[in-house]
């Protein structure tokens, strides 16, 4: 079987015939899945029960996925690290899309849009414009160095082994970042598969991971991830199809969702207007004011609250009231703030979410306005847009830069077999990537208009089943309160988590629950493919560079591998222990990611390219001054990590720009330190100057 | 070992084509997301600025990646620098 992904009966195959058996290969697969939802479908139409439609995805996808890692077994170093450098175009840009496409990009970004409207394209140009630079500045010239890792790159480069220490560190802190946040996808979506818990969740997807890229390293997830993006975009497009089918009776989402933006944008205006939404806006107007008037004197108000429930709780008690009645009063009483500290925090907390249910639309910008705020207002209007924009544009550049210096992105297009395979690959991957995203804008708009249009003004008796069973699932996904007691539902009395935008296509469709599964599967996939390629990553980076090149250099091949799958264990639990944990901003986690990336590799990759002149003081202190000056504006003004670290200073924002956006100011310091200090100190050696010559010719034939 | 003449050539015009790409794919990216608010006429039932960051933008990059990629093989081709697979 180990055949089908490489030799067969030890006897390399040509690289067209290899081609050609891939072909077959996934041409089968695809049609498997095909077969497999539709056998499904026929199943569920027969009473099959949902848990079982859900299990049979998680088990079928996982066990997939496990299979061909056990096929792609490998303890042979240039397999197990590039694959064998001879991955075709096509499909190591198939891989690269699954690679790139996390659980951020499949579940998180059409929320976003349908959350943000134009502000989230930032996402949508960040997450692509940046393969122009991979394909421009990065990929080809790293793909003719031809080594294993990115801090190779560095450590060849720039000489000697600080270079590659700091590559392998910030390989590290951006991989691992970013690890965290896919396994806690992947915890999400089992749980929501099966209904296990969110901890045995996790467990689950990692055994599958670790199965896959234990066994057989690059070799075994470049197949994997293959498996992976044909599930992905399968499960992506057909809710938006359907849906699209059902609202335009055009099968083209992403052509005719325009004319549905339009409509959403009459219907925001109707909405705002709507006595019904400014009746509930005006409630949570007078909760909010209630809340800061407790906030005012916490210590007295808490005594009055306990007192009322106490109180509360004994009417109901001698009154003869029903069960019910008397288990949420005592629930309530039980969920009392404990302190003073407590009720400020859970006040402060409510008085957030009802300040933001007092604006229109639930606090959402018109769709498709660019920016807050208005260029013609008042000053402080145009300090809004101002500012709006700037944080546009940063996160537009920090995102770009950041995918051009993700080490698990880069180290794929050291898997083709040639320099000229790397370009095309770079622009298959780019085509395979720009089909997920492409559709994501058209899905936030469709998705808003049905919920605009079908949901809102919905009795609330007659809402659809999965309403209610999402809100069981987790309440601050979904969940719904008539809170001016109309028995309608008005958009300010829901409350939707951009996580579960996607996930909620299918039933939002009417589709059957096969394609909930399915979706989620390919959720499940992104996430598990994303995993797996930054697993490697700081395997590698721990293996390879810090054991063989620094520690033991005569180390054999065999366990120069071993220690990589080893270390690649430990990685893996202790992520999946830190996904646990449950840490809070998840989305955060994953853009910091890109900051990081950013300032500390893009400005040493590139110009260890561009400039012979770079050398390795100058990269090293350009990377150390890149990560600390991002690292210094991160902490200091994230609230998040002001808290976790206790930093008490006061926030100061330079150019008013978010924390997120962090690299903007890290990658211009990077550049600026290693042109400067590369000019003040000796020039790097012959024979690294004979290195940049080398890569920049994809072969050297007459020299 | 020193270049020759045909690779140094081979060099510049690899230059030339990236600073040309690199500045289009700067002007869609930056330089339409600034006039956002300006290049607001209806494209289509989209505002056009809004349609540049939702589909323009990508399909210009996938152009100036597919042209960079085909441009170079042919370079590589001319210069007799091209690697074999």
């Amino acid at each position: 079987m180990a055949g089908f992904f490489g030799s067969r009966e030890g006897v390399l195959l040509s690289s067209q015939q290899f081609k050609r058996q891939l072909d077959r290969v996934y041409r089968w697969y695809t049609l498997g899945l095909v077969v497999f939802v539709v056998i499904l479908a026929l199943l569920e139409r027969a009473g099959l029960p949902r848990l079982w439609i859900g299990t049979a995805f998680l088990l079928a996808t996982i066990g997939l996925y496990a299979g061909i890692g056990v096929m792609s077994r490998t303890t042979d170093a240039s397999e197990y690290y590039v694959a064998g450098r001879r991955v075709p175009a096509v499909y190591n840009g198939m891989a690269t899309g699954a690679d790139w496409m996390s659980a951020a990009s499949f579940i998180g970004l059409a929320g976003t849009l349908y959350l943000t409207g134009y502000s989230g394209l930032a996402f949508i140009m960040g997450w692509t414009g940046g393969y122009c630079l991979v394909a421009l500045v990065l990929a080809p010239y790293l793909r003719k160095f031809g080594q294993f890792t990115i801090p190779d790159f560095l450590g060849e480069r720039y000489g000697g082994s600080l270079p590659r220490l700091i590559g392998v560190a910030a390989a590290i802190l951006c991989s691992f970042t970013y690890l965290v946040a896919q396994i806690y996808g992947v915890g999400l979506i089992t749980s929501y598969l099966t209904g296990i818990a969110f901890e045995l969740g996790i467990f689950l997807g990692l055994g599958g991971i670790l199965v896959c890229s234990f066994l057989g390293g690059m070799r075994a997830v470049t197949w994997t991830q293959v498996a992976q993006y044909i599930i992905l975009v399968v499960a992506y497009l057909i809710p938006v199809v359907w849906l699209s089918v059902k609202q335009t009776g055009v099968p083209v989402p992403q052509l005719v969702y325009g004319f549905q933006l339009e409509k959403v944008t009459a219907k925001e205006k109707e909405l705002t207007a709507d006595p019904r939404e400014l009746q509930v806006r005006e409630l949570f107007r007078q909760r909010s004011e209630a809340l800061s008037g407790k906030l005012a004197q916490p210590a007295e108000s808490l005594a009055a609250d306990k007192l009322a429930a106490a109180k509360r709780m004994e009417q109901l008690k001698t009154g003869n009231a029903s069960v019910a009645d008397i288990s949420s009063a005592a629930k309530a009483l039980a969920t009392m703030p404990r302190d003073e500290a407590a009720a400020v925090k859970a006040w402060t907390a409510a008085k957030a979410a009802a300040d933001i249910k007092t604006q229109p639309l639930n606090g959402m910008p018109a769709h498709a306005t660019q920016f807050s705020g208005n260029p013609d207002g008042t000053p402080k209007e145009q300090e809004t847009y101002d500012t709006s924009r700037r944080n546009f544009l940063a996160l537009v550049f920090c995102l770009m830069v950041g995918t051009a210096a993700l080490p698990h992105i880069l180290m794929r297009y050291y898997t083709v077999p040639s320099v000229r395979e790397a370009r095309q690959s770079v622009t298959w991957s780019l085509v395979c990537i720009f089909l997920l995203y492409f559709t994501a804008p058209a899905l936030a708009v469709l998705v808003k208009y049905e919920i605009f249009t079908v949901l809102v003004g919905m009795p609330f008796d007659q809402l659809p089943a999965w309403v209610n069973s999402w809100t069981r699932v987790d309440p601050s996904l979904l969940s719904v309160t008539d809170i001016n007691k109309d028995n309608i539902l008005q958009l300010n009395e829901m409350n939707i988590g951009g996580d579960i935008v996607v996930l909620l296509t299918p039933e939002l469709a009417g589709l059957p629950y096969v394609i909930s599964g399915l979706v989620a599967a390919g959720g499940l996939a992104a996430a598990l493919s994303t995993a797996d390629g930054l697993l490697l990553t700081i395997a590698n980076a721990l293996g390879h560079d810090l054991y063989y090149k620094m520690i033991d250099p005569n180390a054999s091949t065999v366990s120069r591998v071993t220690v990589s799958k080893i270390l690649l264990l430990i990685v893996a639990l202790l992520a999946a222990y830190v996904a646990a944990q449950k840490p809070a901003d998840i989305l955060f986690l994953v853009s910091a990611a890109f900051s990081f990336a950013a300032a500390s590799f893009f400005p040493a990759l590139s110009l260890g390219i561009f400039w012979k002149r770079a050398n390795g003081i100058g990269a090293v202190l350009g990377m150390v001054c890149g990560l600390g000056v991002t690292s210094y504006y991160m902490f200091t003004n994230q609230a998040w990590l002001r808290a976790t670290f206790g930093i008490t200073s006061p926030v100061q924002l330079w150019w008013g720009i978010d924390p997120i956006s962090a690299g903007l100011f890290g990658v211009p310091v990077g550049f600026a330190v290693i042109v400067l200090v590369s000019l003040v100190t000796r020039p790097p050696s012959q024979k690294v100057q004979e290195l940049v010559e080398y890569i920049r010719y994809p072969d050297l034939k007459r020299l | 070992m020193q270049p020759t003449e045909s690779h140094r050539r081979y060099w510049r015009k690899n230059l030339a084509v990236t600073a040309v790409l690199l500045l289009v794919w700067f002007s869609v990216s930056f330089g339409v997301s600034y006039f956002a608010r300006s290049l607001n006429f209806t494209f289509f039932g989209w505002p056009f600025s809004f349609w540049m960051g939702a589909q323009g933008a990508l399909v210009v990059y996938c152009l100036i990646v597919g042209f960079y990629a085909w441009y170079m093989n042919r370079l590589d081709i001319e210069h007799d620098v091209a690697d074999e697979d």
